[in-house]
């Protein structure tokens, strides 16, 4: 116990020149830092980390969707091509032209350009919100097709594609749209916190929170919305474009 | 980070926004038409192509001062591919018996 405490002290002493105050260095620097660099290394290294949590936690599900996949493959393309992927090349455009604006944001944050960053973080969460809208959209038809998972679900008589006089097994065709709902719909409610970050975000460069020395949020921030886009990239060509051809 | 600030990366942006587009404009319209078994892999090439100009360029990795960033995300990278072929090698060979 006292070994630790004497260490601790002899750390602080290194790494803070005295006295232990916010006086001489960045009203940001926490006194664990041994400088603003490092501080924000340890930041987006921990975000690093998180999303490889966030890899794995959609990873489980597209694992799920390549193993029926495999196993239903004609009924998946019955019930892929159902879907709208005009609609779902759209969303991948706003959420693409999205990235470019938060790349903009966190370089604006860098650079001191404060008009930038503020315009940047508000066109982002103006796409966000078309990306939902036009799920939404996605999501009313698929309601009025009965083709939500559960009671009223209704997939009957719907030719597997490039097997004339074969029809799509409903219950596997269910599953297939289990897995959409459930992927996209996590991915959607992750677009929501990311428009939660975004609004906090906004407020911070607002009230001029964001220097070139401290703009660990908005790169943090910049960070989580990309891997939203990247979840889209990989669920846009499995759900909607595979079975296109047939 | 602090390294590559003399010059804009502006430009370097663009240009990946751009080839994104792009991307997202030929997996969309190749989508369509029969390439027979290569449609899937046509579409998951162009998705990792773009997944991978994300994350070098627009998620910094290609210049990131630490190493660690560049560890965890191959790291990420291995154990999700060990996700997906321990699950396979079990769905796979359960008729083989």
């Amino acid at each position: 116990m006292s070994d630790s405490s004497t260490s601790n002290s002899s750390l602080a002493g290194l790494q803070h020149s005295e006295p232990l105050g916010h006086g001489k260095h960045h009203p940001e620097l926490l006194h664990h830092f041994a400088d603003v660099q490092q501080q924000r290394n340890s930041a987006s290294l921990g975000m690093w980390v998180f999303l490889a949590t966030e890899v794995m936690f959609f990873g489980g599900l597209f694992c799920a969707y390549l193993i029926y996949r495999l196993a239903y493959f004609g009924d998946f393309a019955a019930a892929s091509k159902s879907i709208d992927a005009t609609l779902g090349a759209t969303n991948t455009a706003v959420l693409i032209c999205s990235s470019l604006t938060v790349v903009l944001a966190v370089w604006a944050a860098e650079t001191a350009r404060r008009t930038l960053l503020i315009g940047s973080l508000i066109l982002t969460m103006l796409l966000g919100l078309a990306f939902l809208g036009i799920k939404g959209k996605e999501y009313k038809d698929k309601f009025d097709e009965h083709h939500v998972p559960g009671a009223s679900f209704s997939f009957e008589n719907v030719p597997v594609p490039g097997h004339p006089g074969q029809y799509a097994n409903p219950q596997h065709a269910e599953i297939f749209f289990a897995l959409y709902f459930v992927m996209t719909g996590l991915h959607a409610l992750h677009m929501v916190i990311g428009l939660g970050i975004f609004t906090w975000l906004l407020i911070m460069a607002w009230k001029g929170r964001f220097t070139p020395q401290y703009n660990t949020p908005v790169e943090i921030g910049g960070l989580y919305w990309h891997f939203v886009d990247l979840i889209w990239i990989y669920l846009f060509p499995l759900l909607y474009l595979i079975d296109r051809h047939l | 980070m602090s390294d590559h600030s003399k010059s804009s990366p502006l430009p370097k942006y663009f240009a990946v926004w751009i080839a994104l587009l792009v991307c997202t404009f030929l997996t969309y319209k190749a989508a369509y038409l029969d390439l027979g078994r290569f449609n899937a892999l046509v579409a998951l090439g162009i998705a990792t192509f773009k997944a991978t100009l994300v994350t070098l360029f627009f998620m910094h990795v290609w210049h990131a001062g630490e190493k660690l960033v560049k560890l965890v995300v191959i790291s990420t990278l291995f154990f999700f591919l060990l996700l997906l072929a321990l699950s396979m090698a079990d769905y796979g060979t359960r008729l083989w018996s």
